[in-house]
Protein backbone atom coordinates (compact mmCIF):
# COMPACT_ATOMS: atom_id res chain seq x y z
CA UNK A 1 0.00 0.00 0.00
CA UNK A 2 1.00 3.67 -0.33
CA UNK A 3 -1.47 6.30 1.36
CA UNK A 4 -1.70 9.88 2.45
CA UNK A 5 -4.71 10.20 4.93
CA UNK A 6 -6.17 13.69 4.89
CA UNK A 7 -8.73 15.49 7.30
CA UNK A 8 -9.35 18.79 6.17
CA UNK A 9 -6.56 20.55 6.25
CA UNK A 10 -4.72 17.70 8.85
CA UNK A 11 -2.80 15.53 7.20
CA UNK A 12 -2.60 12.34 9.49
CA UNK A 13 -0.84 9.75 7.23
CA UNK A 14 1.90 11.47 5.15
CA UNK A 15 2.68 8.87 2.22
CA UNK A 16 3.51 5.65 4.05
CA UNK A 17 4.56 2.85 1.52
CA UNK A 18 4.40 -0.51 3.43
CA UNK A 19 3.66 -4.04 2.01
CA UNK A 20 3.02 -7.19 4.71
CA UNK A 21 3.25 -10.73 4.05
CA UNK A 22 1.12 -13.70 5.19
CA UNK A 23 2.83 -15.60 8.22
CA UNK A 24 4.03 -12.55 10.08
CA UNK A 25 3.43 -10.24 12.97
CA UNK A 26 3.76 -6.33 12.30
CA UNK A 27 4.13 -4.44 15.35
CA UNK A 28 3.19 -0.75 14.38
CA UNK A 29 4.96 1.25 17.47
CA UNK A 30 4.94 5.04 18.23
CA UNK A 31 2.88 7.99 20.05
CA UNK A 32 -0.59 8.70 20.84
CA UNK A 33 -1.71 10.41 17.61
CA UNK A 34 0.78 9.37 15.92
CA UNK A 35 -1.51 7.52 12.92
CA UNK A 36 -1.37 3.86 14.23
CA UNK A 37 -5.26 3.79 14.12
CA UNK A 38 -5.76 5.83 11.24
CA UNK A 39 -3.75 3.54 9.25
CA UNK A 40 -5.40 0.18 10.83
CA UNK A 41 -8.99 1.80 9.55
CA UNK A 42 -7.68 1.92 6.75
CA UNK A 43 -6.57 -1.24 6.37
CA UNK A 44 -10.02 -3.05 7.45
CA UNK A 45 -11.65 -0.75 4.64
CA UNK A 46 -13.71 1.91 7.32
CA UNK A 47 -11.54 4.62 6.08
CA UNK A 48 -10.40 5.19 2.90
CA UNK A 49 -7.03 6.91 1.44
CA UNK A 50 -7.20 10.59 0.45
CA UNK A 51 -4.26 9.34 -1.96
CA UNK A 52 -3.09 6.47 -3.18
CA UNK A 53 -4.29 3.09 -2.40
CA UNK A 54 -4.80 0.42 0.32
CA UNK A 55 -4.15 -3.14 -1.58
CA UNK A 56 -5.75 -6.82 0.12
CA UNK A 57 -4.87 -9.66 -1.80
CA UNK A 58 -4.89 -7.99 -5.08
CA UNK A 59 -7.74 -6.32 -4.42
CA UNK A 60 -7.99 -2.81 -3.85
CA UNK A 61 -9.81 -1.49 -0.41
CA UNK A 62 -12.60 -0.99 0.85
CA UNK A 63 -14.53 -4.33 -0.72
CA UNK A 64 -17.16 -6.18 1.31
CA UNK A 65 -15.57 -9.68 0.00
CA UNK A 66 -12.10 -9.15 1.47
CA UNK A 67 -13.60 -7.53 4.73
CA UNK A 68 -14.83 -11.23 5.51
CA UNK A 69 -11.09 -12.43 6.06
CA UNK A 70 -10.51 -9.47 8.17
CA UNK A 71 -10.66 -9.80 12.11
CA UNK A 72 -10.65 -5.96 13.61
CA UNK A 73 -10.25 -5.25 16.78
CA UNK A 74 -10.75 -1.39 17.56
CA UNK A 75 -9.19 0.38 20.33
CA UNK A 76 -12.43 1.06 22.03
CA UNK A 77 -13.95 -2.16 23.13
CA UNK A 78 -17.17 -2.49 20.59
CA UNK A 79 -19.48 -4.50 22.65
CA UNK A 80 -23.17 -4.16 23.40
CA UNK A 81 -22.88 -4.38 27.64
CA UNK A 82 -26.60 -5.22 28.15
CA UNK A 83 -25.92 -8.04 26.54
CA UNK A 84 -23.94 -11.39 27.86
CA UNK A 85 -20.55 -12.59 25.99
CA UNK A 86 -22.10 -15.32 24.43
CA UNK A 87 -24.97 -12.80 22.92
CA UNK A 88 -22.34 -10.94 21.70
CA UNK A 89 -20.17 -13.53 20.22
CA UNK A 90 -23.10 -15.00 18.66
CA UNK A 91 -24.41 -11.83 16.89
CA UNK A 92 -20.47 -10.73 15.19
CA UNK A 93 -20.20 -14.62 14.51
CA UNK A 94 -23.61 -14.09 12.37
CA UNK A 95 -22.63 -10.56 11.07
CA UNK A 96 -18.98 -12.04 10.03
CA UNK A 97 -20.46 -15.11 7.98
CA UNK A 98 -19.91 -17.96 10.75
CA UNK A 99 -21.72 -20.62 9.71
CA UNK A 100 -24.51 -21.84 12.04
CA UNK A 101 -23.16 -25.26 12.48
CA UNK A 102 -19.70 -24.25 13.61
CA UNK A 103 -20.82 -20.92 15.24
CA UNK A 104 -21.02 -22.94 19.06
CA UNK A 105 -17.28 -24.63 18.96
CA UNK A 106 -15.97 -21.56 17.71
CA UNK A 107 -17.50 -19.54 20.29
CA UNK A 108 -15.91 -22.37 22.55
CA UNK A 109 -12.31 -22.01 20.92
CA UNK A 110 -11.80 -18.24 21.07
CA UNK A 111 -13.24 -18.55 24.89
CA UNK A 112 -11.16 -20.49 25.71
CA UNK A 113 -7.93 -18.87 24.13
CA UNK A 114 -8.70 -15.38 26.03
CA UNK A 115 -9.50 -17.69 29.15
CA UNK A 116 -12.96 -16.60 29.50
CA UNK A 117 -14.66 -19.78 29.13
CA UNK A 118 -16.52 -19.71 32.73
CA UNK A 119 -17.80 -16.30 32.07
CA UNK A 120 -19.79 -16.90 28.78
CA UNK A 121 -22.83 -16.63 30.55
CA UNK A 122 -22.40 -13.17 32.36
CA UNK A 123 -23.64 -9.48 30.65
CA UNK A 124 -20.51 -7.83 29.39
CA UNK A 125 -21.54 -5.20 31.75
CA UNK A 126 -20.15 -7.15 35.05
CA UNK A 127 -17.02 -7.80 33.25
CA UNK A 128 -13.57 -5.72 33.95
CA UNK A 129 -11.75 -3.39 31.91
CA UNK A 130 -9.28 -6.45 31.04
CA UNK A 131 -12.06 -8.92 30.22
CA UNK A 132 -13.64 -6.71 27.88
CA UNK A 133 -10.67 -6.37 26.27
CA UNK A 134 -10.25 -9.87 25.77
CA UNK A 135 -13.90 -10.38 24.63
CA UNK A 136 -13.26 -8.15 21.91
CA UNK A 137 -9.70 -9.86 21.03
CA UNK A 138 -12.32 -13.05 20.94
CA UNK A 139 -14.42 -11.27 18.55
CA UNK A 140 -11.91 -10.24 16.37
CA UNK A 141 -10.93 -13.97 16.31
CA UNK A 142 -14.26 -15.58 15.82
CA UNK A 143 -14.58 -16.08 11.98
CA UNK A 144 -11.14 -17.42 11.16
CA UNK A 145 -9.68 -14.46 9.42
CA UNK A 146 -6.73 -14.49 7.31
CA UNK A 147 -5.80 -10.95 8.69
CA UNK A 148 -5.95 -9.99 11.86
CA UNK A 149 -5.76 -6.24 12.96
CA UNK A 150 -5.39 -5.35 16.46
CA UNK A 151 -5.44 -1.78 17.89
CA UNK A 152 -3.39 -2.05 21.11
CA UNK A 153 -4.78 -5.42 22.42
CA UNK A 154 -3.30 -6.56 25.49
CA UNK A 155 -4.29 -2.99 27.41
CA UNK A 156 -5.24 -3.86 30.54
CA UNK A 157 -4.57 -7.59 30.71
CA UNK A 158 -2.51 -9.03 32.90
CA UNK A 159 1.18 -10.40 32.36
CA UNK A 160 0.67 -13.92 32.52
CA UNK A 161 -2.31 -13.37 30.41
CA UNK A 162 -0.52 -11.32 27.76
CA UNK A 163 2.00 -14.56 27.49
CA UNK A 164 -0.57 -16.65 26.87
CA UNK A 165 -2.04 -14.53 24.24
CA UNK A 166 1.15 -14.13 22.09
CA UNK A 167 1.52 -17.32 21.99
CA UNK A 168 -1.41 -17.46 20.26
CA UNK A 169 -0.51 -15.07 17.81
CA UNK A 170 2.77 -16.86 17.44
CA UNK A 171 0.71 -20.11 16.30
CA UNK A 172 -1.99 -18.30 14.07
CA UNK A 173 1.30 -16.74 12.43
CA UNK A 174 2.63 -20.15 11.51
CA UNK A 175 -0.52 -21.22 10.09
CA UNK A 176 -0.01 -18.29 7.44
CA UNK A 177 -2.23 -15.62 9.47
CA UNK A 178 -1.01 -11.89 9.03
CA UNK A 179 -0.89 -9.77 12.21
CA UNK A 180 -0.75 -6.21 12.55
CA UNK A 181 -1.13 -5.40 16.02
CA UNK A 182 -0.22 -1.46 17.76
CA UNK A 183 1.47 -1.38 20.89
CA UNK A 184 2.97 0.75 23.07
CA UNK A 185 4.64 -2.03 25.08
CA UNK A 186 7.89 -2.14 24.10
CA UNK A 187 8.61 -5.79 25.59
CA UNK A 188 5.81 -6.87 23.10
CA UNK A 189 7.84 -5.73 20.05
CA UNK A 190 10.35 -8.03 20.40
CA UNK A 191 8.06 -10.70 19.52
CA UNK A 192 6.99 -9.20 16.59
CA UNK A 193 8.16 -10.31 13.41
CA UNK A 194 8.85 -6.68 11.86
CA UNK A 195 8.32 -3.34 13.20
CA UNK A 196 7.13 -0.20 12.05
CA UNK A 197 7.67 3.00 13.48
CA UNK A 198 5.60 5.70 12.65
CA UNK A 199 5.75 9.26 14.09
CA UNK A 200 3.69 12.47 13.12
CA UNK A 201 1.91 10.02 10.19
CA UNK A 202 5.07 9.60 8.74
CA UNK A 203 6.94 5.90 8.59
CA UNK A 204 10.29 6.60 10.04
CA UNK A 205 11.52 2.89 9.99
CA UNK A 206 11.46 -0.90 9.46
CA UNK A 207 12.88 -3.91 9.71
CA UNK A 208 12.93 -6.78 12.36
CA UNK A 209 13.57 -5.77 16.30
CA UNK A 210 17.20 -7.15 15.83
CA UNK A 211 17.81 -5.02 12.63
CA UNK A 212 16.58 -2.02 14.38
CA UNK A 213 18.42 -2.47 17.14
CA UNK A 214 21.96 -3.40 15.15
CA UNK A 215 20.87 -0.01 13.05
CA UNK A 216 20.72 2.23 15.88
CA UNK A 217 23.64 0.34 17.74
CA UNK A 218 21.43 -0.06 20.64
CA UNK A 219 20.37 -2.65 22.58
CA UNK A 220 16.34 -1.71 23.15
CA UNK A 221 13.95 -1.17 20.80
CA UNK A 222 13.02 1.77 23.40
CA UNK A 223 16.43 3.46 22.44
CA UNK A 224 16.15 2.63 19.02
CA UNK A 225 13.11 4.21 18.79
CA UNK A 226 14.31 7.26 20.10
CA UNK A 227 17.24 7.41 18.38
CA UNK A 228 15.27 6.90 14.97
CA UNK A 229 13.22 9.86 16.36
CA UNK A 230 15.56 12.10 17.50
CA UNK B 1 -29.16 -13.83 7.81
CA UNK B 2 -27.28 -10.44 8.95
CA UNK B 3 -30.68 -9.02 8.95
CA UNK B 4 -32.12 -12.03 11.48
CA UNK B 5 -28.91 -11.31 13.49
CA UNK B 6 -29.74 -7.66 14.25
CA UNK B 7 -32.84 -8.41 14.83
CA UNK B 8 -32.38 -10.82 17.59
CA UNK B 9 -29.76 -8.77 18.87
CA UNK B 10 -31.89 -5.97 19.11
CA UNK B 11 -34.51 -7.89 20.59
CA UNK B 12 -32.42 -9.19 23.55
CA UNK B 13 -31.47 -5.91 24.17
CA UNK B 14 -34.58 -5.18 24.95
CA UNK B 15 -35.17 -8.19 26.77
CA UNK B 16 -32.57 -7.09 29.36
CA UNK B 17 -33.17 -3.17 29.51
CA UNK B 18 -36.67 -3.99 31.04
CA UNK B 19 -36.35 -0.20 32.20
CA UNK B 20 -36.98 1.21 28.53
CA UNK B 21 -39.16 -1.84 27.52
CA UNK B 22 -41.32 -0.41 30.88
CA UNK B 23 -40.47 3.25 29.59
CA UNK B 24 -42.04 2.78 25.57
CA UNK B 25 -45.44 0.93 27.26
CA UNK B 26 -45.87 2.26 30.75
CA UNK B 27 -45.28 6.09 30.21
CA UNK B 28 -47.28 6.34 27.42
CA UNK B 29 -50.45 5.03 29.04
CA UNK B 30 -49.87 6.40 32.38
CA UNK B 31 -49.86 10.27 30.63
CA UNK B 32 -52.97 9.54 28.37
CA UNK B 33 -54.64 8.23 31.64
CA UNK B 34 -53.73 11.54 33.42
CA UNK B 35 -54.49 13.94 30.15
CA UNK B 36 -57.64 11.47 30.20
CA UNK B 37 -58.84 12.98 33.75
CA UNK B 38 -57.60 16.62 33.33
CA UNK B 39 -58.73 17.52 30.28
CA UNK B 40 -60.18 21.47 29.37
CA UNK B 41 -61.57 22.87 26.56
CA UNK B 42 -60.97 26.20 24.29
CA UNK B 43 -61.90 29.05 22.32
CA UNK B 44 -62.75 28.19 18.47
CA UNK B 45 -64.12 29.50 15.44
CA UNK B 46 -67.96 28.09 14.20
CA UNK B 47 -68.45 27.89 10.68
CA UNK B 48 -72.82 27.32 10.71
CA UNK B 49 -74.61 26.92 7.65
CA UNK B 50 -78.58 27.67 7.46
CA UNK B 51 -81.42 26.28 5.29
CA UNK B 52 -84.69 28.27 5.79
CA UNK B 53 -83.66 30.25 8.82
CA UNK B 54 -84.95 33.94 9.13
CA UNK B 55 -82.20 37.12 8.63
CA UNK B 56 -83.09 38.49 11.54
CA UNK B 57 -81.88 34.90 13.59
CA UNK B 58 -78.77 34.82 11.01
CA UNK B 59 -78.09 38.24 12.36
CA UNK B 60 -78.12 37.39 15.86
CA UNK B 61 -76.24 34.23 15.87
CA UNK B 62 -73.83 35.65 13.57
CA UNK B 63 -70.50 37.77 15.01
CA UNK B 64 -68.09 36.63 17.90
CA UNK B 65 -66.05 34.37 15.72
CA UNK B 66 -69.13 32.61 14.16
CA UNK B 67 -69.71 33.04 10.73
CA UNK B 68 -73.28 31.83 9.25
CA UNK B 69 -73.74 30.85 5.24
CA UNK B 70 -76.93 30.81 3.87
CA UNK B 71 -77.47 27.23 2.22
CA UNK B 72 -80.25 26.05 -0.44
CA UNK B 73 -82.41 23.32 0.92
CA UNK B 74 -80.51 20.12 0.99
CA UNK B 75 -81.36 16.25 1.62
CA UNK B 76 -77.80 15.19 2.37
CA UNK B 77 -77.08 17.13 5.39
CA UNK B 78 -74.25 14.69 5.93
CA UNK B 79 -72.77 14.93 2.37
CA UNK B 80 -72.86 19.09 2.74
CA UNK B 81 -71.43 19.05 6.42
CA UNK B 82 -68.27 16.62 4.97
CA UNK B 83 -67.36 18.84 1.62
CA UNK B 84 -67.65 22.26 3.00
CA UNK B 85 -66.51 21.57 6.33
CA UNK B 86 -69.17 23.14 8.31
CA UNK B 87 -69.17 22.28 11.64
CA UNK B 88 -73.27 22.49 11.82
CA UNK B 89 -76.21 23.02 9.53
CA UNK B 90 -79.67 24.32 10.44
CA UNK B 91 -82.58 23.19 8.98
CA UNK B 92 -85.54 25.54 9.67
CA UNK B 93 -88.38 24.34 6.75
CA UNK B 94 -89.88 21.48 8.74
CA UNK B 95 -92.16 21.07 11.18
CA UNK B 96 -88.99 20.27 13.61
CA UNK B 97 -86.23 22.60 14.05
CA UNK B 98 -83.06 20.97 13.21
CA UNK B 99 -79.72 21.07 14.32
CA UNK B 100 -77.25 18.67 12.27
CA UNK B 101 -74.09 18.56 14.06
CA UNK B 102 -70.46 17.86 12.62
CA UNK B 103 -70.25 16.01 15.79
CA UNK B 104 -66.63 14.98 16.12
CA UNK B 105 -65.74 18.00 18.63
CA UNK B 106 -67.62 17.99 21.93
CA UNK B 107 -66.44 21.84 22.32
CA UNK B 108 -67.72 22.64 18.95
CA UNK B 109 -70.84 20.85 19.76
CA UNK B 110 -71.71 22.66 22.85
CA UNK B 111 -70.89 25.91 21.86
CA UNK B 112 -72.94 25.85 18.63
CA UNK B 113 -76.11 24.56 20.79
CA UNK B 114 -75.70 27.12 23.67
CA UNK B 115 -75.00 30.08 20.74
CA UNK B 116 -78.48 28.95 18.65
CA UNK B 117 -80.09 28.67 22.36
CA UNK B 118 -79.26 32.03 23.17
CA UNK B 119 -80.04 33.62 19.92
CA UNK B 120 -83.91 32.28 19.62
CA UNK B 121 -84.72 33.85 22.91
CA UNK B 122 -88.41 34.78 22.80
CA UNK B 123 -89.45 34.20 19.56
CA UNK B 124 -89.55 30.21 19.65
CA UNK B 125 -89.56 27.78 21.81
CA UNK B 126 -86.66 24.93 22.96
CA UNK B 127 -89.35 22.23 22.51
CA UNK B 128 -89.41 22.24 19.11
CA UNK B 129 -85.85 21.83 17.99
CA UNK B 130 -84.19 18.30 17.80
CA UNK B 131 -80.01 18.30 17.61
CA UNK B 132 -78.95 15.74 15.60
CA UNK B 133 -75.09 14.21 15.04
CA UNK B 134 -73.31 13.37 11.69
CA UNK B 135 -70.27 11.60 13.76
CA UNK B 136 -69.98 11.60 17.30
CA UNK B 137 -72.90 11.59 20.07
CA UNK B 138 -74.21 13.99 22.88
CA UNK B 139 -72.55 11.80 25.20
CA UNK B 140 -68.84 12.22 23.90
CA UNK B 141 -66.46 13.99 26.10
CA UNK B 142 -63.40 16.63 25.19
CA UNK B 143 -60.69 13.87 25.67
CA UNK B 144 -62.27 10.99 22.72
CA UNK B 145 -61.87 14.18 20.68
CA UNK B 146 -57.98 14.56 21.45
CA UNK B 147 -57.87 11.01 22.51
CA UNK B 148 -56.82 9.61 18.76
CA UNK B 149 -54.23 12.50 18.61
CA UNK B 150 -52.76 11.23 21.80
CA UNK B 151 -52.60 7.90 21.18
CA UNK B 152 -50.50 8.73 18.10
CA UNK B 153 -48.30 11.45 19.49
CA UNK B 154 -46.79 9.59 22.36
CA UNK B 155 -46.23 6.64 20.37
CA UNK B 156 -44.59 8.73 17.78
CA UNK B 157 -42.45 10.87 20.90
CA UNK B 158 -41.12 7.07 22.98
CA UNK B 159 -40.73 5.43 19.29
CA UNK B 160 -38.69 8.20 18.05
CA UNK B 161 -36.63 8.77 21.33
CA UNK B 162 -35.51 5.20 21.59
CA UNK B 163 -35.06 3.90 18.24
CA UNK B 164 -32.72 7.55 17.70
CA UNK B 165 -31.15 7.05 21.67
CA UNK B 166 -30.10 3.55 20.48
CA UNK B 167 -28.50 3.92 17.18
CA UNK B 168 -26.26 6.61 18.95
CA UNK B 169 -25.45 4.49 21.06
CA UNK B 170 -24.33 2.13 18.20
CA UNK B 171 -22.50 5.14 17.39
CA UNK B 172 -20.62 6.38 20.48
CA UNK B 173 -19.78 3.03 21.77
CA UNK B 174 -17.95 2.03 18.67
CA UNK B 175 -20.44 -1.30 17.88
CA UNK B 176 -20.93 1.05 14.64
CA UNK B 177 -17.59 1.21 13.70
CA UNK B 178 -16.98 -2.27 14.29
CA UNK B 179 -20.23 -3.63 12.21
CA UNK B 180 -19.32 -1.48 9.38
CA UNK B 181 -15.96 -3.16 9.64
CA UNK B 182 -17.57 -6.38 8.79
CA UNK B 183 -18.77 -7.46 5.61
CA UNK B 184 -21.98 -6.16 6.76
CA UNK B 185 -24.17 -3.78 4.39
CA UNK B 186 -25.34 -0.83 4.87
CA UNK B 187 -28.98 -1.14 3.86
CA UNK B 188 -28.58 -4.64 5.91
CA UNK B 189 -27.75 -2.54 9.13
CA UNK B 190 -30.60 0.02 8.47
CA UNK B 191 -33.43 -2.47 7.33
CA UNK B 192 -31.99 -4.75 10.71
CA UNK B 193 -32.92 -1.71 13.26
CA UNK B 194 -36.35 -0.98 11.06
CA UNK B 195 -37.02 -4.83 11.47
CA UNK B 196 -36.17 -4.89 15.21
CA UNK B 197 -37.69 -1.68 16.50
CA UNK B 198 -40.29 -2.64 14.10
CA UNK B 199 -41.64 -5.89 16.20
CA UNK B 200 -41.05 -4.29 19.36
CA UNK B 201 -43.17 -1.25 18.45
CA UNK B 202 -45.58 -3.43 16.95
CA UNK B 203 -46.48 -5.68 20.54
CA UNK B 204 -45.73 -1.28 22.23
CA UNK B 205 -48.75 -0.05 19.67
CA UNK B 206 -51.23 -2.76 20.38
CA UNK B 207 -50.96 -2.43 24.02
CA UNK B 208 -51.17 1.42 23.71
CA UNK B 209 -54.28 1.04 21.45
CA UNK B 210 -56.10 -1.90 23.16
CA UNK B 211 -55.73 0.08 26.89
CA UNK B 212 -56.77 3.59 25.09
CA UNK B 213 -60.13 1.98 24.07
CA UNK B 214 -61.01 -0.45 26.58
CA UNK B 215 -59.62 1.24 29.65
CA UNK B 216 -59.52 4.69 29.36
CA UNK B 217 -62.82 3.74 27.22
CA UNK B 218 -62.20 6.30 24.44
CA UNK B 219 -64.30 6.63 22.01
CA UNK B 220 -64.11 3.96 18.82
CA UNK B 221 -66.12 3.71 16.07
CA UNK B 222 -64.48 1.65 13.55
CA UNK B 223 -62.31 -1.23 13.34
CA UNK B 224 -59.32 -2.18 16.02
CA UNK B 225 -57.50 -3.69 13.06
CA UNK B 226 -57.65 0.00 11.18
CA UNK B 227 -55.82 1.61 14.20
CA UNK B 228 -53.53 -0.84 15.14
CA UNK B 229 -52.12 -0.40 11.40
CA UNK B 230 -52.05 3.82 11.40
CA UNK B 231 -50.38 3.32 14.70
CA UNK B 232 -48.05 0.55 13.48
CA UNK B 233 -47.10 2.82 10.22
CA UNK B 234 -46.88 6.35 12.34
CA UNK B 235 -44.29 4.41 14.72
CA UNK B 236 -42.23 3.29 12.25
CA UNK B 237 -42.13 6.63 10.51
CA UNK B 238 -41.15 8.00 13.81
CA UNK B 239 -38.08 5.21 13.84
CA UNK B 240 -36.85 5.81 10.69
CA UNK B 241 -37.04 9.32 11.67
CA UNK B 242 -35.36 8.87 14.78
CA UNK B 243 -32.64 6.80 13.61
CA UNK B 244 -32.09 9.66 11.06
CA UNK B 245 -31.85 12.44 13.42
CA UNK B 246 -29.72 10.55 15.56
CA UNK B 247 -26.72 10.98 13.04
CA UNK B 248 -27.12 14.74 13.57
CA UNK B 249 -26.48 14.37 16.78
CA UNK B 250 -23.28 13.46 19.12
CA UNK B 251 -25.14 12.58 21.97
CA UNK B 252 -27.83 11.37 23.76
CA UNK B 253 -28.60 14.87 25.03
CA UNK B 254 -28.64 16.42 21.40
CA UNK B 255 -30.80 13.85 20.67
CA UNK B 256 -33.42 15.13 23.78
CA UNK B 257 -32.62 18.62 21.87
CA UNK B 258 -34.24 17.13 18.86
CA UNK B 259 -37.52 16.58 20.70
CA UNK B 260 -39.05 20.15 21.20
CA UNK B 261 -37.40 20.83 17.35
CA UNK B 262 -38.94 17.66 15.74
CA UNK B 263 -41.63 16.19 17.77
CA UNK B 264 -43.36 18.60 20.12
CA UNK B 265 -44.22 20.98 16.91
CA UNK B 266 -46.02 18.16 15.27
CA UNK B 267 -48.67 18.27 17.48
CA UNK B 268 -49.62 22.10 16.93
CA UNK B 269 -50.53 20.58 13.54
CA UNK B 270 -51.92 17.37 14.07
CA UNK B 271 -55.27 18.50 15.05
CA UNK B 272 -55.07 19.22 18.78
CA UNK B 273 -56.09 22.34 18.04
CA UNK B 274 -58.35 23.46 15.98
CA UNK B 275 -56.27 23.96 12.39
CA UNK B 276 -58.26 27.01 10.92
CA UNK B 277 -57.22 28.83 13.30
CA UNK B 278 -53.75 28.41 12.68
CA UNK B 279 -51.84 31.36 10.86
CA UNK B 280 -51.38 30.97 7.06
CA UNK B 281 -47.63 31.35 8.36
CA UNK B 282 -47.23 28.27 9.12
CA UNK B 283 -50.32 26.18 8.49
CA UNK B 284 -47.43 24.45 5.50
CA UNK B 285 -45.88 22.82 7.74
CA UNK B 286 -48.56 20.28 8.71
CA UNK B 287 -48.55 18.44 5.72
CA UNK B 288 -44.77 17.94 5.98
CA UNK B 289 -45.36 16.55 9.67
CA UNK B 290 -45.89 11.88 9.92
CA UNK B 291 -48.34 13.04 12.57
CA UNK B 292 -50.63 14.96 10.81
CA UNK B 293 -51.34 12.11 8.98
CA UNK B 294 -51.09 9.47 11.56
CA UNK B 295 -53.64 12.22 13.99
CA UNK B 296 -55.67 11.94 10.58
CA UNK B 297 -56.41 8.60 9.95
CA UNK B 298 -57.12 7.69 13.65
CA UNK B 299 -59.54 10.16 14.24
CA UNK B 300 -61.05 8.93 10.93
CA UNK B 301 -61.34 5.69 12.25
CA UNK B 302 -62.05 5.99 15.81
CA UNK B 303 -64.14 8.94 15.81
CA UNK B 304 -66.03 8.91 12.69
CA UNK B 305 -65.86 5.38 12.24
CA UNK B 306 -64.80 5.57 8.60
CA UNK B 307 -62.27 2.45 6.60
CA UNK B 308 -59.53 1.80 4.82
CA UNK B 309 -61.78 3.93 1.63
CA UNK B 310 -61.03 6.65 3.90
CA UNK B 311 -57.61 6.42 5.06
CA UNK B 312 -55.44 4.82 2.77
CA UNK B 313 -54.46 7.89 1.77
CA UNK B 314 -52.55 8.49 5.09
CA UNK B 315 -51.49 5.00 5.43
CA UNK B 316 -49.54 5.84 2.41
CA UNK B 317 -47.88 8.94 3.00
CA UNK B 318 -47.09 7.35 6.21
CA UNK B 319 -45.52 4.76 4.54
CA UNK B 320 -44.04 6.89 2.13
CA UNK B 321 -42.54 8.95 5.18
CA UNK B 322 -40.83 5.76 6.27
CA UNK B 323 -39.34 4.88 2.91
CA UNK B 324 -38.03 7.87 2.47
CA UNK B 325 -36.26 8.48 5.95
CA UNK B 326 -34.66 4.37 5.33
CA UNK B 327 -33.27 5.79 1.94
CA UNK B 328 -31.63 8.80 3.79
CA UNK B 329 -30.65 6.54 6.75
CA UNK B 330 -28.93 4.22 4.15
CA UNK B 331 -27.24 7.60 2.40
CA UNK B 332 -26.15 9.06 5.68
CA UNK B 333 -24.01 5.93 6.67
CA UNK B 334 -22.13 6.54 4.26
CA UNK B 335 -20.34 9.27 6.08
CA UNK B 336 -19.00 6.12 8.12
CA UNK B 337 -18.25 3.95 5.46
CA UNK B 338 -18.13 4.27 1.29
CA UNK B 339 -19.60 1.19 0.66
Amino acid sequence: MSITKRYGKATILDGIELSLQRGEIFGLLGPSGSGKTTLVKLLCGIEEATEGSVQVFEERMPDLKLMKRIGYMAQSDALYVELTAKENLEFFASISGVKRAECKERIQDVMKLVDLEQHLNKKVEAYSGGMKRRLSLAIALLHNPDILLLDEPTVGIDPALRQKIWDTFEELRKKGVLILVTTHVMDEADRCTRLGLIREGKLIAVGSPDQLKTNTQTTTIEQAFLTYGG
Amino acid sequence: MRILALVIRILRQFIHDKRTMALMIIAPILVLTMLSLVFNGEELKLKIGAVNVPNAMIERIEGNNVTVTKLEATEDVKREIKENDYDAILNFGRSENEIHLEGSDPTINKAIVERIRSSMGSEQTEANMAIQYVYGSSEMTTFDHFGPVLVGFFIFFFVFLIAGVSFLRERTQGTLLRLLASPIKRWELVLGYVIGFGLFTMIQSAIIALYSIYVIDLKMEGSFFYVLIITLMLALSALTLGILLSSFAKNELQMIQFIPLVVVPQLFFSGLFNLDTISDYLSWIGPLTPLYYGAEALRDVMIKGQGISDIWVDVVVLIGFSLLFIILNIIALKKHRRI
